[in-house]
């Protein structure tokens, strides 16, 4: 089965997502995550969408409720990498990714994650 | 609507690799026509909320895609099923109702995100939503 792969990097995961995703795939990625945290002992997770061209409500919610089962797994949850055309589609499609944190790039969403962990 | 249509290509939409798929016509389309980025992104983030609609709640159906030249150019695309429909449209446009566990923004966001927007449902007779996109001067 087609999956996304996750990659450990000392307490945090890092996702970069590369395929332009249908929904099942999404939902095995939340799922998948979900399950590394536990499994991983992570304290933060990277997910990485500079190569996606667009987000829908669907990839969208798949991102907002990984980050609030992180969340409950005491884990955070920084989405890195927005193309500028994705954050105006977004904002006009009405999505607001609540309770999800951002950052330009991968180094400095490591960044905001080591500071949020110390 | 009485466009030149210069071209039309009729897509399936039976699965979820089928969005996908969609979703690539879609920005081959609209790269064809000469679409910025900006609006390329977000006429397929619209396609892409449709077709799942199509799907979910139309049991599948089919994409019409359309290039458009009648002195302005654009894209057209139509989302045919003929699923259970639609009692209440309005009601189906508002952000954040859904019946199907999504967020609700699908119509109310394609309908956003396109220069035009026409819906036709009716209970048992299936839903079709038309956009279109038309290139700035």
């Amino acid at each position: 089965m087609e999956r996304i792969p996750i990659l450990k990097m000392g307490n945090l995961l890092l996702v970069t997502i590369q395929v332009d995703m249908h929904d099942r795939l999404a939902m095995t990625l939340q799922d998948d995550l979900t399950a590394r945290i536990v499994k991983d002992h992570a304290r933060g997770v990277l997910i990485d969408i500079s190569a996606l061209d667009i987000v829908d409500s669907f990839i969208g919610r798949m991102i907002s409720n990984t980050a609030a089962m992180a969340r409950i797994l005491d884990a955070r949850t920084v989405l890195v990498g927005m193309q500028p055309a994705v954050a105006i589609t977004l904002v006009e499609l009405g999505l607001t990714l609540h309770g999800v944190q951002t950052a330009l790039n991968v180094e400095k969403g490591v960044q905001l994650l080591q500071r949020s962990l110390d | 609507m009485n466009h030149n249509d210069v071209e039309a290509v009729v897509m399936q939409i039976r699965s979820d690799e089928d969005v996908v798929r969609l979703r690539q016509a879609v920005r081959e389309q609209m790269i064809a026509v000469g679409f910025s980025l900006i609006d390329q992104t977000k006429m397929i983030t619209a396609a892409s909320e449709l077709a799942r609609n199509t799907l979910r709640y139309g049991g599948g159906g089919e994409a019409h895609l359309m290039k458009v030249d009648n002195g302005r150019r654009g894209l057209h695309l139509a989302f045919i099923d003929h699923g259970p429909g639609i009692a209440d449209i309005g009601q189906a446009l508002t952000d954040g109702f859904t019946t199907g566990g999504g967020m609700g923004l699908g119509l109310s966001g394609a309908k956003r995100l396109s220069d035009e927007f026409d819906i036709s449902s009716a209970p048992g007779e299936g839903t079709t939503v038309k956009i279109t996109k038309w290139k700035p001067f």
